[in-house]
């Protein structure tokens, strides 16, 4: 009698956990589907903030950077994905100054670590959330990331 | 409500009495007709639970499913159907190339029968036998020996062994299956399938007062043992992938393939067909007693949706089992069929037998 027992709340319990497992079903079927359309998103697709794209050197309106061209970065990465070429340039009171020329960077060898970024003392590169990298040919991965013809902002002085 | 007799008996006096046509040919030319009819809506509606089940499976797995060929994905199984058509028959080196060739068309003879007999609506109805339901049981059970033969004639392991696990499944199953549409036998006194929907023109069979207890539960019986028939769900082990890579159909390519892949969404669709008709009423609207204004409403939608929207009901129900729960293993399914479903439809038919007689 007590096994009759047993095989009747065996067969109640497997019934009730079954529904449980039912219920869980039939929630995730009407849970709204988060799925992107990815080509057909395009315009409307927003990586989230955190996102590590590519690097960029933010420039202002009046076509200027904030790199001093102190080669941080460069110095931080691990696989020599950032290269700063600087120039000297001699102002007119005769003091010469090291100012930035070329800022090349290789997205092809870049792992993302973000060192560059959090490193860099002036706030000059940051990263942007642009994803579709992909190109032909691997010369045409490597960046130049100062605008033609920019220079460096000058730095407000603090009234006082 | 909409009798579809009137189109069939316009037919059959168009060609007999306008026409002149003698009584042979008119039948042939009807019979013709039907068997045109009948496939064409055969092959649409394989193809729409095809669509269906994809669909559904996505949104079970949080996916959007097949949204490319044409709008929500709508032409998908149009494209796949061609893609399957044109793809090559591959004949097995030192197989068994006649039983090989002959297994798929047994299986899909099997489902054909049966969908040839089903009760769609009001005078939509093919053949109604007098044992109608004992001829949907028999013909359903036939497509197992295309299942045995395909494992067999291919000439491979997982096949084989594919094969005589669907045996032993469809063997089992088929008992509490029959035991649970036995139950509505009982209740309504006949085999008959019309028979069986016109008494259900008040209530249905699952809210015929008492005797709704027992046949809730030969119900839901029914659609766990109908599901197990036709090798899906949690019941797949004939085709279990991980283990037999397809089971009995692994050496099957183009519409030889096709074919049991036609039969396997067919034969949900007549599972759920068979308890929409034993138990939800076939194409009878819900009728409340009592509530005329009400039911004259009902009356006002058409047959064929009451059908097909109950039989639909059930469909969900069956991927809804289907994509929730694991696979069994043979010793579990065998245990979950002869410990406990064989005994509890047996006292489902004793308890009907009580709820008739009292």
């Amino acid at each position: 009698m007590k096994s009759f027992f047993n095989y009747i709340k065996s067969v109640l319990s497997g019934l009730w956990n079954l529904m449980l497992g039912m219920k869980i079903t039939i929630i995730n079927f009407f849970r709204p589907k988060i799925t992107e359309q990815y080509p057909e998103n395009r315009s409307k697709q927003v990586m989230f903030e955190r996102f590590r794209g590519e690097l960029i050197m933010p420039h202002n309106a009046a076509n200027e950077h904030k790199c001093t061209a102190c080669g941080i970065c460069q110095m931080n990465c691990p696989n020599g994905t950032i290269s700063v070429i600087s120039k000297m340039e001699t102002d007119e009171t005769g003091k010469s100054k090291k100012v930035l020329d070329k800022y090349l960077y290789d997205i092809g060898s870049c792992i993302f670590c973000d060192l560059c970024v959090s490193t860099c003392p002036q706030d000059a590169i940051e990263w942007s959330q642009q994803f579709e990298h992909s190109v032909f040919t691997r010369e045409k991965l490597v960046y130049q990331l100062n605008k033609e013809g920019s220079k460096l902002a000058e730095k407000k002085k603090v009234e006082n | 409500m909409f009798d579809f007799g009137i189109i069939t008996s316009w037919i059959d006096n168009l060609l007999r009495v306008e026409w002149g046509i003698p009584n042979f040919w008119t039948l042939l030319i009807e019979f013709v007709l039907t068997g045109v009819v009948f496939l064409l809506a055969y092959a649409v509606l394989a193809l729409i639970l095809i669509y269906v089940e994809r669909k559904v499976c996505a949104f079970f797995q949080c996916r959007i499913g097949p949204n490319r060929v044409g709008k929500w994905g709508l032409l998908q199984t149009v494209a796949d159907m061609i893609k399957i058509l044109l793809k090559e028959i591959i004949y097995i080196d030192r197989s068994d190339k006649f039983l090989f060739f002959i297994a798929p068309f047994f299986v899909i003879m099997g489902s054909i029968l049966a969908f040839f007999a089903l009760p769609f609506g009001r005078g939509l109805h093919a053949i109604d036998f007098n044992i109608g339901i004992f001829f949907l049981l028999a013909v359903s059970s036939l497509g197992i020996i295309g299942i045995l033969l395909a494992g067999w004639a291919s000439n491979n392991k997982y096949t084989l062994i594919g094969a005589m696990r669907s045996g032993a499944q469809l063997v089992s199953y088929e008992l509490s299956a029959a035991l649970a549409l036995m139950s509505v036998v009982v209740l309504t006194g006949s085999m008959q399938l019309s028979t069986i929907v016109e008494s259900q023109a008040m209530v249905w069979n699952i809210f015929n007062g008492w005797a709704a207890i027992p046949a809730i539960i030969g119900f839901v019986i029914y659609l766990i043992a109908g599901h197990a028939e036709t090798n899906r769900g949690p019941f797949d082990l004939p085709e279990a992938e991980s283990e037999l890579t397809a089971g009995y159909h692994t050496e099957y390519s183009g519409i030889t393939f096709g074919f049991y892949y036609l039969a396997e969404y067919l034969n949900m669709f007549i599972v759920a067909a068979i308890a929409t008709t034993m138990f939800l009423g076939g194409w009878m609207p819900l009728h409340i007693p009592g509530w005329e204004a009400f039911n004259e409403v009902m009356d006002y939608i058409p047959s064929v949706v009451w059908f097909f929207g109950k039989a639909a009901f059930c469909v969900f129900m069956a991927l809804w089992v289907r994509w929730t729960f694991p696979r069994l293993r043979i010793d579990q399914l065998l245990k979950f069929e002869w410990k406990i479903l064989m005994p509890i439809s047996l006292v489902n038919l004793l308890l009907m037998a009580v709820c008739v007689a009292l």
